[in-house]
């Protein structure tokens, strides 16, 4: 009775929010109905008494990769919605329903032809282990390898995401002590303007500091004693 | 009435394919990349779900290792999958699933 409950509510969940994805014109709005079908599957494992992995379905799927995919929804501003009632290939919701209903037919055909029931040798579950306990043993014994490959994998998967994501460089050389060139900068040209400002005598030496800021870098020495009058202003 | 019904793992199953067929439908009807990619998520849930169902019909702890694995190669696919739809999504912004031949060279 408790279990019935259980899988009519978590199983409508599971399909509204799977039918909120594919009908979703907004984005976010299918990220969103996403959680909810994946809420429902970790009800429906608790109910098949694999609670570790509804908490690693929480954790993992709805808090990292759904958040993964509105951040990329977020920060893209690809948040603009589809238009879902036109069709841009002519008959491509008629031949996508036909190949989804084969899968489906396919599926519960194969099941049907079982009669529902599994053929194999029954394992031999201790009920008094916590499932948690007999995954972890049956991780790193029979699966050890495996599970040392999918350390590989993420790592691979980590590098291939930096690369591909990366921006392209454009070829931009930073001095190490440039902005605090700049700085320096900017205050004996606030100083020059001011003196400037005031129409003393010293104009040309003023002058001399008011070099674009590319070329100060370079040449702040020569400028200062070569080329004073070029640039000055007439003040 | 209601009492005597029981939940017999096909159902579960039942529920399963139901998800992978709108997953498949979903797949193939919507252009934006993302929201295929999260068609996608939904149908390696409903293998989840499946190899969860099996391994408590046989009562072998095998499925749920599965499904550990399952998790870790999704969360690898995800996050190679979202930096191409990042470089997509940066050369053409509302870039449609056709666009993809752009990213090319």
């Amino acid at each position: 009775m408790v279990e019935l409950v259980v899988f009519v509510v978590a199983g409508a969940a599971c399909l509204a929010g799977a039918l909120g994805v594919i009908t979703s014109e907004n984005p976010v709005h299918a990220a969103l109905s996403l959680v909810g079908t994946l809420f429902g599957i970790a009800v429906l494992f608790v109910a098949q008494e694999a609670n570790f992995l509804a908490a690693v379905q929480v954790i993992v799927y709805a808090g990292a990769i759904v958040v993964l995919f509105l951040f990329v929804i977020m920060l893209l501003g690809v948040d603009r919605s589809d238009d879902l009632r036109v069709e841009p290939l002519v008959g491509q919701r008629v031949a996508a329903a036909v190949v989804s209903l084969g899968v489906l037919a396919l599926i519960v055909g194969a099941l049907a032809s079982t009669g529902y029931e599994v053929t194999g040798v029954v394992g031999q579950v201790d009920e008094d282990v916590p499932d948690i306990e007999r995954l972890g043993r049956s991780l790193f014994t029979d699966y050890l390898f495996a599970f040392e490959i999918t350390s590989v994998l993420l790592v691979i998967a980590v590098v291939g995401a930096v690369l591909l994501a990366r921006r392209a460089r454009q070829p931009e050389i930073v001095e190490p002590d440039e902005a605090e060139r700049s700085a320096e900068l900017a205050e004996r040209m606030a100083a020059a303007a001011a003196r400037a400002a005031g129409g003393d005598g010293h104009g040309a030496a003023a002058g001399a500091e008011r070099v674009p800021a590319g070329q100060a870098a370079g040449r702040g020495g020569e400028a200062a004693g070569g080329r004073p009058a070029a640039e000055e202003p007439s003040s | 009435m209601i009492a005597a019904v029981q939940v017999t793992p096909a159902w579960y199953l039942i529920l399963a394919s139901v998800l992978f067929a709108i997953g498949t439908f979903g797949l193939l009807v919507r252009r934006n990349p993302l929201v295929m990619f999260m068609c996608v998520e939904l149908m390696l849930n409903a293998v989840t779900l499946t190899f969860v169902t099996f391994s408590r019909m046989l009562r072998d702890t095998g499925g749920q290792s599965t499904v550990v694995f399952v998790l870790v190669v999704a969360a690898a696919e995800v996050v190679v999958g979202l930096a191409i739809i990042v470089a997509l999504l940066r050369k053409r912004p509302h870039a449609t699933a056709d666009d993809a031949a752009l990213l090319e060279g």
